[in-house]
């Protein structure tokens, strides 16, 4: 069994305006070196297969096919063997 | 305005009900009671699009815009009849959340962002018609004005460069935001899409989606009816290529 973990974030062309209002509100509480806040999603699977590399194909596949929309957004898979 | 019916032609629309769906009825009610069409509900689980001569997929929050709006509802079974219905020339008309529905399913290209402003809409817009060789803008006047209401969060047009020079190429904006006059200003974007995109078509010129609401602005009880005219090129369109259709058998 895997655990995958997957980051999904905007890609760097795209404006995002949450992260510029978190940004702006963590800019209010005094922390002005905050620079450049970005927005994303984590999600947590878990994929019954023994094999790394098909685990990794598995997440890739549910990344391009749903998790992620390549249109504004990239993804990254970290994968964690766990029993 | 008074919306005119079709000299009696009547075509049969299907409405996709996806869990969540919010304007399905407004639909169902423009498109029936109104505009005297032949319509019925296609619920999401179906596998037949029921024989229908056009497709709406409506606005609302289909499976509660988890995960991003229409990335589920586009994994639906009744979508692999819609994509199928539209690869073969069918007519496909998404609205609001029907339009992110059919990027998410590839119909469309391009995507719909957060609103520039972060905040949901919900108000009247203007947009203009950029063109009327369409199937969804056949009975409007070129550079003609629309007032149609929007209530969205996420109606931001984005594509990459290249897409976006397609759709400008192959004049498929169909509908920028404009102000009252028509002129294109930054403050009639209300969300910050990309070249004031308000509404597209695809490549082939059969699948149509729009952040507005036409569906909303058809009834005269409502007092806005500019909706209407879209509905009815699309009812023309379509009585048109039965008509053609016949005359070539």
């Amino acid at each position: 069994m895997y655990l995958a973990k997957i980051n999904v974030t905007l890609r760097p062309s795209i404006l995002d305006p949450q992260g510029k209002a978190v940004q702006h509100a963590i800019a209010s509480l005094g922390m002005e070196d905050v620079r450049d806040i970005r927005m994303g999603k984590y999600i947590e699977m878990k994929i019954s297969s023994d094999d790394a590399e098909a685990a990794g194909r598995i997440a890739d596949e549910a990344c391009r096919k749903l998790l992620a929309n390549p249109v504004m957004e990239n993804f990254e898979v970290t994968l964690e063997e766990i029993r | 305005m008074k919306p005119r019916r079709t000299n009696g032609s009547v075509k049969k629309f299907g409405v996709v009900v996806f869990p969540g769906s919010n304007c399905d009825h407004d639909a169902y009610h423009a498109l029936g009671k109104v505009l005297r069409q032949d319509v019925r509900f296609l619920w999401h689980k179906d596998s037949s699009l029921d024989g229908v001569d056009a497709v709406i997929l409506p606005g609302g929050f289909s499976y509660g815009d988890y995960l991003r709006g229409g990335a589920i509802a586009r994994v639906s079974p009744i979508m692999k009849e819609v994509v199928s219905f539209a690869d073969a020339g069918g007519i496909v008309i998404g609205i609001c959340n029907g339009f992110q529905i059919l990027c998410e399913a590839g119909l469309l290209p391009g995507s719909l962002i957060r609103n520039a402003g972060l905040t949901f809409l919900c108000r009247f817009v203007h947009v203009r018609v950029e063109h009327t060789r369409s199937a969804f803008t056949s009975g409007c006047r070129e550079g003609e004005v629309l007032k149609l209401p929007i209530a969205h969060g996420e109606g931001n047009y984005f594509a990459d460069a290249e897409t976006l020079a397609g759709l400008e190429r192959n004049n498929q904006i169909i509908f920028r935001y404009c102000d009252a006059g028509g002129s294109l200003t930054g403050e009639a974007n209300p969300n910050g899409s990309l070249n004031g995109i308000a509404g597209i078509v695809n490549e082939r010129g059969n699948v149509m989606g729009m952040m507005p609401h036409p569906e909303r602005a058809t009834d005269p009880v409502l007092r806005e009816t500019d909706g209407a005219k879209i509905l009815l090129s699309t009812i023309s369109h379509l009585v048109e290529k039965t008509q053609l259709t016949h005359s070539t058998i």
